[in-house]
């Protein structure tokens, strides 16, 4: 596997009135990994997505991707550079379909515009049909082909969190932002989850994703970095966080504090 | 008594055919509404000026290229509403660009503000270009005459304007559910923020909205002319609140909600001026839009709306 740096953060700072959420994060993300930011609550792992993915400006630092310098680039364009995301929070297009919802992801992948629309352009139709069967695809994949037409609001909570990985898939990206992916899963679609990631990476993907789920988060990435109170505290393999002292300071306190919280 | 029977039947499909007519334009106006509300959540108190806008370029260019002589009448007029919908288009997406673009990040409040401001500045262009008196559309370009069904008459003219909106409503139908810009629209519609992560470019989504209600609005201020015969500057005003009343009764933001809504409207006015008093007929529409703002404040289809925000 190359070694070629796909995505790469210096010095990311950002505050909100007076808080500093995230202050000098650099790390870097090379091609084909799986890796995962973890950190407590309030630790600024979702800041640090919502930076890359151009939904904040940050207040210093830069955020290169694939060699070119994407920060302050409006969100859209982020996209069509190839960086894909999911939300925390599931934030799918309830109204509509499955298959809708994954066709609005393959927009900024077609190129006709709204007369092409109206005039019904033979090659307008042809590129429509060739969208439909990307988002098929893409429903296949995650094992949503069953009902393509239901209205992504009455999809289980799991599920939606699949139909947005789809969504976000159908975008073909080069990179692939996970937000808490597992959040509301059950054992079972947690298994069927690391099962897709990997095969989300074996398409040439990278993955970045922000999990609690720790059993996951051990099992699916390669490496790790570690955030506490907007500052990265350690960065390595998943064996090698496991035992890192300062990680374990920050989820379960200093060393006399009792605190309940597994790790 | 059948003959009174008879009648009786033929008033009330009378009034049900009109009430369609003038229902298909206040619900090509409401699209407009609906459609700006979906996506940014503002009322567009402008959109009556540029239906105003429409039928005053519709009757300069009637008048002034006389299209209407050389490819015959049905053809020339086709022609002159395509362009009038290309010009006020344009003037819709100017609107945005001018008033409403560079406040999207300031308090809802100065984006309505900004709304009534371009309303007032719309309506008295149109009073200092064209005069505040009534103008006359020429009455001769399509045949005024009728054709017999079961015994009803019904004018050519309202047939013909109902079977023009239902075409362009249903256009627009097919278009914002079957195409990509349309699923763009409906995306932005229902999330701004997860829309502009699927590469959609939201600030080209409104562009297209502003294109297309206005373009939709302009065809019905030209149609109005073609209908009634006279325009006045101040026609938005009362136009553009009914449409504005058609679009809450189908639900603001829902595209089918606006349809319906401005048929339902269009029907209930015309029956209700014809069967409680002429003189009520504005009264009815705006007591319609207090009634299902009190019964049903989201309009007939508008739970989605409601689960949107």
């Amino acid at each position: 596997m190359s070694k070629h740096t796909l995505l790469s953060l210096s010095d990311l700072t950002k505050s909100f009135g007076g808080v500093l959420a995230v202050s000098e994060v650099s790390f870097e993300v090379h091609q084909g990994s799986i890796v995962g930011l973890i950190g407590p609550n309030g630790a600024g792992k979702t800041t640090v997505f919502n930076l890359i993915t151009g939904n904040y400006l940050p207040d210093r630092g830069s955020i290169f991707f694939d060699g070119r310098d994407i920060s302050g680039m409006r969100t859209n364009m982020i996209v069509s550079l190839g960086i894909a995301r999911t939300f925390q929070t599931i934030r799918l297009f309830q109204n509509m379909s499955a298959l809708e919802n994954v066709l609005a992801g393959c927009h900024c992948r077609m190129r006709s515009g709204i007369f092409g629309a109206m005039l019904r352009l033979p090659w307008q139709k042809h590129e429509e049909r060739e969208a439909i069967d990307i988002a098929a695809g893409e429903l296949e994949f995650v094992g949503l082909d069953s009902n393509p037409d239901m209205a992504a609001r009455n999809f289980s909570y799991g599920n939606q969190r699949l139909l947005e990985i789809a969504r976000a898939l159908a975008t073909r990206p080069k990179f692939l932002i996970l937000d808490e992916p597992a959040g509301g899963m059950n054992d079972h679609e947690t298994r069927s989850l690391v099962r897709i990631i990997s095969q989300i990476r074996d398409r040439g993907i990278t993955v970045l994703l922000i999990e609690h789920d720790m059993n996951l988060v051990m099992k699916v990435c390669e490496e790790l970095v570690v955030l506490d109170h907007g500052i990265m505290i350690a960065r390595g393999t998943p064996e090698g966080i496991q035992k890192d002292q300062s990680v374990i300071e920050a989820y379960l306190g200093p060393p006399g504090n009792d605190e309940d919280e597994d790790f | 008594m059948a003959p009174d029977k008879g009648k009786v039947m033929q008033l009330f499909l009378e009034q049900l055919t009109n009430g369609l007519a003038v229902g298909g334009i206040y619900a090509l106006i409401a699209l407009g509404y609906t459609m700006v509300y979906g996506v940014l959540k503002l009322i567009n108190f402008a959109h009556g000026d540029l239906f105003t806008i429409g039928a005053y370029l519709g009757l300069t260019l009637l008048l002034s290229l006389g299209l209407t002589g050389h490819i015959g009448s049905a053809a020339g007029i086709l022609v002159l509403i395509l362009m009038v919908m290309g010009l006020v288009a344009v003037i819709g997406a100017l609107l945005e660009r001018a008033a409403y673009r560079p406040l999207r990040t300031s308090p809802r409040l100065s984006a309505v503000v900004s709304a009534l401001g371009a309303s007032i500045f719309f309506q008295n262009a149109i009073m200092l270009i064209y005069g505040a008196r009534f103008r006359v559309y020429p009455h001769d370009l399509l045949p005024v005459t009728a054709i017999s069904l079961f015994g009803l008459t019904i004018p050519v003219m309202r047939i013909v304007l109902f079977g023009a909106s239902i075409v362009m409503m249903t256009g627009l139908y097919l278009f914002v559910q079957r195409t990509r810009t349309g699923t763009a629209i409906r995306a932005a519609a229902i999330d701004q923020g997860a829309a502009r992560l699927m590469g959609i470019d939201v600030n080209r989504v409104i562009m297209y909205v502003f294109l297309i209600g206005p373009a939709l609005g302009g065809a019905a201020g030209m149609m109005v002319g073609l209908y009634y015969g006279q325009i006045n500057f101040t026609m938005g005003w009362v136009y553009g609140l009914k449409a504005f009343t058609a679009a809450i009764l189908g639900g603001i933001g829902n595209i089918p909600g606006a349809m319906l809504g401005g048929l339902l409207l269009g029907v209930i006015e015309s029956l209700g001026a014809t069967y409680i008093s002429l003189a009520w007929k504005d009264a009815i529409s705006f007591i319609v839009l207090i009634l299902i703002l009190i019964v049903r404040p989201t309009g007939i289809l508008g739970e989605r709306v409601a689960d949107k925000v």
